[in-house]
C-alpha cells in the first residue's frame, strides 16, 4: 500500500516537474516583444511589395507587431456601416499574403480593415481606432490608386500621431496581387471540397 | 378567411413576371373563377397588353398631388367589386400622399384580409433585406422597398427565371423599353455581369424561402421541441457556420477561411466567443472592437456568450443558430497526461454536436515548412 502511494507521489512529482520545465521552455522560446505597434494601411487592388517589405522590416527591427489596416471605400449610396462582400473578399486575401510575407521575417501581425468614404476618411478612422507607434505609408507611383496620394499623406503628416515614414518605392516593382477573388462560379465549384 | 397570396419574383425587369401573372390569371378565369385586374403596369410591352386582354380591369383612379394628377390601384373599388382573385402589379410601389395606405404592399394585405385571393409581382431588388447587397452589386439603388416578411407571408412563390443573355436579347428587341432607352439599359444596370449576379441573388432568395418553408411546417409541440429541431436541423439544405473566435489577432485566421467558406456556400456566418467573464483587459478591449468592425464589414455575426464552460456554452449556442459547421483553431498541445485524463475540445465538441461539422482551420503556411512524405523517405 505505501509501495503505491510512493509511486503515486512520484508520478505526480514528475507530472508537476516536467510542467514547470515546459512552462519555462515556453517563456524562453516566446520572441522577447515590446508593445509596438506598426501600422501599415494600403488600399486598392494590389499591395505594393517593396513598402510592405520595408514596413516588415522596420516592425522586425523594433520587436513590433506589424497591423496591416486594409481601408475600404463605402460608396456615399450605401450607409457606412454596411456589409462590404466584395471589397472584404479583396482585404482577407491581402491580408492573408500579407501574413504568409511576415511569418518568413518572423513579425507577427494582427489585421484589420478600416472603412471610410474615402481613403482620407478610412485613414482617419484607423488612427482614431488603432493603437500604434509607427505608421508606414506607401505613396503612389502611378494612378494605380494602390498607394496613397500627396493629399492623404500630407493629411496623415498633419494629424496622425506616431512616428510616420513615407515610403516611395524606388521603382515599380512586382505587387502582390490577391488572388482569384470569388465570384458566382467558384461558389458553385469547389466550395464543399474547400470545407 | 384570408385570400391565398402568390407572389411572381423576377431578378430584373423584363423577365416576364407581369406576363406570367396574367397567364396564370388567363387560366383561373378560363377554370371558372372570378378574375379581375386590380393593376397592370404593362410599360408599354405589347406582348404584355395582349396577355390581358378579355380580363376584367377595375379602372386605376386619379389622385391630385402638388398640382399633378395620379393614377393609382382603387383599393375602395376592388374590395367592393370583391373578385374571386385579384392580379396586382409591382407589390413594391409607393403610393401617391392621400390613399387609404403608403405603400403598394399595405393595400394587398387588405385585399388579401378580404377574402379576395391575391397574384403580385416583385423584383428581388425591391427586397428590403437585399437591398444594400443589390446596390453594391449593380451601383443602382432602389426606393421603393417591400419588408422581407411580405414574401414571406406568400402562400405560393414563383421564380421568373430567364439566362442574361436571354434577358439582353429581349432588351435589344425592343420588348423591355422603347428603343430609346436600351443604349443606356445595357450600359447600366442591364450588363451580363450584374444581371448574373442578381440571377444569383434572386435564386438563392427563393431557395432560402422554401428551405424556411420546409422547417416551420414541421409543426413544434413543446414536448417534442427538441427532437423536432434536432430533426430539422438534420434535414437543413441551407447551410449556417459558426466559427469559434477569441479578440486575439490569431483568431483573424479562423474568421477568415470561415467567411469565405459561408462565401462559397451562400451561408450566413456567425463569430462566438465565449469569455469567462465581462472584466475584459485592455488588449481584449482592444481586439474586441477590431473583431466587431471586422464582422460588420464581412456581413458576419457577432456573439458574445459568456460561460464557465466552453463546451455547454457552445453547445447552447449551437442550439439556437443551428450552424452546419463549427469552425475552430487547432486545440492547445496537451500532455499524454492531460490527453489521456480528459479528451480534446473538438472531441468533445463532436460529441455534444452530432449533425454538426467540426473543422479545424490550419495555419497553411505551416506546411511549407514540413517536409513532405516522399521527402522523408
Amino acid at each position: 500500500m505505501i509501495g503505491l502511494l510512493l509511486v503515486v507521489v512520484a508520478l505526480v512529482l514528475v507530472a508537476v516537474a516536467a510542467w514547470v520545465a515546459r512552462g519555462h521552455r515556453a517563456r524562453r522560446a516566446a520572441p522577447a516583444r515590446g508593445p509596438h505597434r506598426v501600422a501599415f494601411p494600403f488600399l486598392g487592388q494590389a499591395l505594393s511589395r517593396p513598402a510592405l517589405d520595408a514596413a516588415l522590416r522596420l516592425a522586425r527591427a523594433d520587436g513590433a507587431t506589424l497591423v496591416p489596416v486594409y481601408l475600404a471605400q463605402v460608396p456615399l449610396h450605401l450607409p457606412l456601416d454596411v456589409a462590404l462582400p466584395r471589397q472584404s473578399a479583396l482585404a482577407l486575401a491581402l491580408l492573408e499574403a500579407v501574413e504568409q510575407r511576415a511569418r518568413h521575417y518572423g513579425v507577427p501581425v494582427d489585421a484589420r480593415i478600416e472603412r471610410g468614404r474615402t481613403p482620407r476618411h478610412a485613414l482617419r478612422e484607423l488612427v482614431a481606432h488603432e493603437r500604434y507607434d509607427r505608421l508606414v505609408l506607401a505613396a503612389a507611383t502611378d494612378n494605380s490608386g494602390d498607394g496613397f496620394h500627396s493629399e492623404e499623406t500630407s493629411w496623415v503628416l498633419a494629424h496622425a500621431p506616431g512616428e510616420i515614414v513615407v515610403l516611395r518605392p524606388d521603382a515599380p516593382a512586382r505587387p502582390i496581387l490577391p488572388p482569384p477573388v470569388l465570384n458566382g462560379a467558384s461558389r458553385s465549384d469547389g466550395g464543399l471540397e474547400e470545407l | 378567411m384570408a385570400g391565398r397570396f402568390k407572389v411572381f419574383l423576377g431578378m430584373a425587369a423584363g423577365v416576364g413576371k407581369t406576363y406570367r401573372m396574367l397567364q396564370e390569371g388567363q387560366a383561373e378565369a378560363e377554370a371558372g373563377r372570378d378574375v379581375v385586374i386590380g393593376y397592370l403596369e404593362p410599360h408599354g410591352r405589347a406582348e404584355t397588353t395582349a396577355q390581358a386582354t378579355g380580363l376584367e380591369v377595375v379602372p386605376r383612379r386619379r389622385v391630385t398631388y402638388q398640382d399633378a394628377v395620379l393614377e393609382e390601384m382603387d383599393l375602395p373599388a376592388i374590395l367592393a367589386r370583391a373578385p374571386e382573385l385579384c392580379l396586382i402589379d409591382e407589390l413594391a410601389h409607393t403610393n401617391a400622399p392621400g390613399v387609404e395606405h403608403a405603400k403598394r404592399h399595405e393595400d394587398v394585405a387588405t385585399v388579401l384580409a378580404a377574402g379576395i385571393d391575391v397574384y403580385s409581382t416583385v423584383n428581388v431588388q425591391h427586397l428590403e433585406s437585399l437591398n444594400d447587397q443589390v446596390a453594391e452589386l449593380t451601383g443602382t439603388r432602389v426606393r421603393e422597398t417591400v419588408p422581407d416578411e411580405v414574401l414571406g407571408d406568400a402562400d405560393e412563390l414563383v421564380l421568373i427565371d430567364l439566362t442574361p443573355e436571354a434577358l439582353v436579347a429581349r432588351l435589344r428587341a425592343g420588348k423591355v423599353y422603347p428603343r430609346e432607352r436600351v443604349d443606356g439599359a445595357l450600359a447600366n444596370f442591364f450588363r451580363i455581369d450584374r444581371l448574373s449576379s442578381l440571377r444569383e441573388v434572386a435564386l438563392r432568395q427563393v431557395a432560402e424561402e422554401v428551405e424556411a418553408r420546409r422547417v416551420v411546417g414541421i409543426a413544434p409541440s413543446p414536448a417534442r421541441e427538441d427532437r423536432i429541431m434536432a430533426s430539422a436541423g438534420a434535414q437543413a439544405i441551407g447551410e449556417r457556420l459558426m466559427a469559434l473566435v477569441t479578440p486575439a489577432p490569431g483568431s483573424q485566421r479562423i474568421v477568415r477561411r470561415a467567411w469565405l467558406s459561408a462565401q462559397r456556400l451562400g451561408a450566413d456566418l456567425d463569430l462566438l466567443w465565449v469569455p469567462r467573464n465581462h472584466d475584459y483587459d485592455t488588449a481584449e478591449r482592444e481586439g474586441l472592437d477590431a473583431l466587431r468592425r471586422l464582422a460588420v464589414v464581412l456581413g458576419a455575426h457577432l456573439l458574445i456568450v459568456p460561460g464557465e464552460d466552453l463546451v455547454a456554452t457552445v453547445c447552447r449556442v449551437a442550439r439556437e443558430r443551428s450552424p452546419t459547421y463549427l469552425l475552430m483553431g487547432p486545440p492547445a498541445r496537451r500532455s499524454a497526461l492531460r490527453r489521456a485524463l480528459r479528451p480534446s475540445l473538438p472531441s468533445r465538441l463532436l460529441d455534444v454536436l452530432p449533425g454538426v461539422d467540426v473543422r479545424i482551420v490550419a495555419d497553411r503556411t505551416l506546411r511549407e515548412e514540413r517536409p513532405s512524405e516522399g521527402a522523408e523517405r
